[in-house]
């Protein structure tokens, strides 16, 4: 069993988390002048990284969305933070 | 090509066994090619020999980071099978399905298919009715399956738990009597031999580091083996997909998975069918050899790892022994896991992407293998002729831009 580490709840097992989404995505404004495509890539697009990511993922038993960031090969997490405009 | 037979193998017997030749030739690669194909694993070398066999076109490449068959081709659980929900999944899985059924004689190699049946098993009464729902998809589509009740469930797979506190008591399910296993690697093989036999370069060892684009087209691929020139790829690498589609700045709808697989200790026959259990997600069928192979669903954390993690193998085997507490006195003998392309909707992406000259095979997820010789038959006619063929057309990557999902996810129960 892996721990992965909640912003603010700690250190906790991998079965209280959830990955939610690769992070960095922006949602293209506004939305009468985006195209299908471009839409389609925001909603459904990833560049699922070899190596290092940083990604989105929600504590289930707090509930807080976050992002991590891991390596995806060796599965070595080197950070978690909480998302921009959110406290610690 | 030496050709296999009952006679070659007496005839061979008599001498000791020692003019067998390998199955397929070692090749380097050539400075050109007609069409290169990445990933040697059964979808590419089905590419390849469908492009050779049906389209005429051999001065092909199969290059291959690793050793042929060595991903999730060698990974999986062998199960074949078509009883999926919508038509042009039925189409797709059937034609997979209807060349696996005619396969060892068309590459004259024992792919030892076993048509012995799948029950997909249900314990709600709700279930039975998305059961339902499913056998009778399959029927409008044409393909064989009905629905079964909890008789002769029980009565084809005595072992399973039917006593009164039973946590997931069978109340029967959707049978596919068409659907069974196949040796997963003799598909690999036998594509590979038959593939080289039509000249096809099988290229191990050699990983693509680059694809070349000039005015919109693809016009070579950099390998660890050098440049090769050519206008037309195919990209069939699973998990490894993505990464090779962003050597053209090609953003693909994948999150990468480790999907684990189990066998146990051999035992004597005991289970004669493919049961999945919607209940708990786990799936199992027993092996000529005794082991039962078992999988289950996904880890929950995207990797490249070909590893698996402990939390996702005890929901599989926790699940198995729901089903079969008499399970419980097996070892586990091996554990393993291959890298999955999982696409939202759960159904495969076949097509051109990016540049001019490239497409895809990819998106399988966790039902690849039963999906190989449709795979292969379909990237061959998109490399050939440069348009889709019918059935690979509702695959295009721009189903995600319209809209035109094939929600496999929640058409037909699959585990993820």
């Amino acid at each position: 069993m892996q721990r992965f580490s909640c912003p603010f709840c700690g250190l906790r097992d991998e079965t209280e988390f959830h990955f939610a989404a690769e992070a960095g995505k922006h949602r293209p404004e506004p939305a009468p002048e985006v195209s299908d495509a471009d839409w389609a890539d925001y909603l459904f697009g990833n560049d699922a990284p070899r190596g290092p990511a940083r990604e989105v993922w929600v504590h289930l038993t707090c509930g807080e969305f976050f992002v991590m960031t891991r390596d995806t090969v060796t599965r070595e997490v080197l950070g978690s933070a909480a998302l921009p405009g959110r406290s610690q | 090509m030496q050709r296999y037979s009952a006679f070659s193998l007496l005839r061979h017997g008599l001498t000791g066994h020692r003019g067998w030749r390998p199955a397929w030739a070692k090749a380097r690669p050539r400075a050109a090619y007609d069409a290169v194909i990445v990933g040697g694993g059964g979808h590419g070398l089905a590419t390849a020999y469908y492009l050779a066999k049906n389209h005429g076109i051999s001065r092909v490449a199969v290059l291959e980071k690793g050793w042929i068959g060595g991903g999730n081709t060698g990974r999986n659980t062998t199960a074949v099978r078509s009883n999926y929900f919508y038509p042009e999944s039925v189409a797709l899985y059937d034609l997979s399905l209807r060349l696996y059924e005619r396969l060892s004689r068309a590459l004259n190699y024992n792919v030892m298919l076993s048509q012995r049946g799948m029950l997909i098993a249900a314990h709600t009464p709700a279930q039975m009715e998305i059961c339902a729902r499913i056998a009778n998809a399959m029927q409008l589509n044409g393909v064989d399956g009905h629905l079964m009740g909890a008789e002769e469930a029980v009565r084809r797979i005595p072992l399973l738990n039917q006593t009164a506190d039973a946590r997931f008591r069978c109340l029967g399910g959707v049978w596919q009597g068409r659907a069974g296993v196949a040796r997963h690697d003799a598909v690999a093989w036998g594509y590979a031999r038959a593939a080289s036999a039509l000249g096809v370069d099988i290229i191990e060892n050699c990983a693509v580091t680059g694809l070349d684009v000039q005015g919109g087209r693809i016009c070579g691929v950099d390998t660890t083996l050098g440049r090769i020139r050519t206008e037309r790829v195919g990209l069939a690498a699973a998990g490894a997909t993505p990464g090779l589609a962003a050597l053209t700045g090609v953003r693909l709808p994948i999150h990468t998975y480790a999907l684990q697989a189990f066998v146990s200790e051999p035992v004597k026959p005991m289970l004669d069918t493919v049961l999945l259990y919607l209940g708990t997600g786990t799936y199992v069928s027993q092996s000529d050899k005794g082991e039962l192979v078992i999988g289950g669903g996904l880890d929950r954390v995207p990797t490249h790892g070909q590893r698996g993690n402990l939390p996702a193998q005890e929901t599989v085997i926790s699940g198995l022994l729901e089903m079969f507490p008499a399970f419980a006195q097996l070892k586990l003998l091996r554990q393993w896991a291959g890298v999955v392309d999982v696409v939202p909707d759960s159904s495969p992406v076949i097509g051109p992407v990016g540049p001019g000259g490239l497409y895809v095979n990819c998106g399988w997820g966790t039902g690849g293998f039963k999906a190989i010789p449709a795979g292969g038959w379909l990237l061959a006619h998109l490399l050939a002729t440069g348009a889709h063929h019918e059935i690979s057309r509702p695959f295009d990557l721009d189903r995600f831009a319209r809209g035109r999902l094939i929600d496999e996810a929640a058409g037909s129960g699959i585990a993820h």
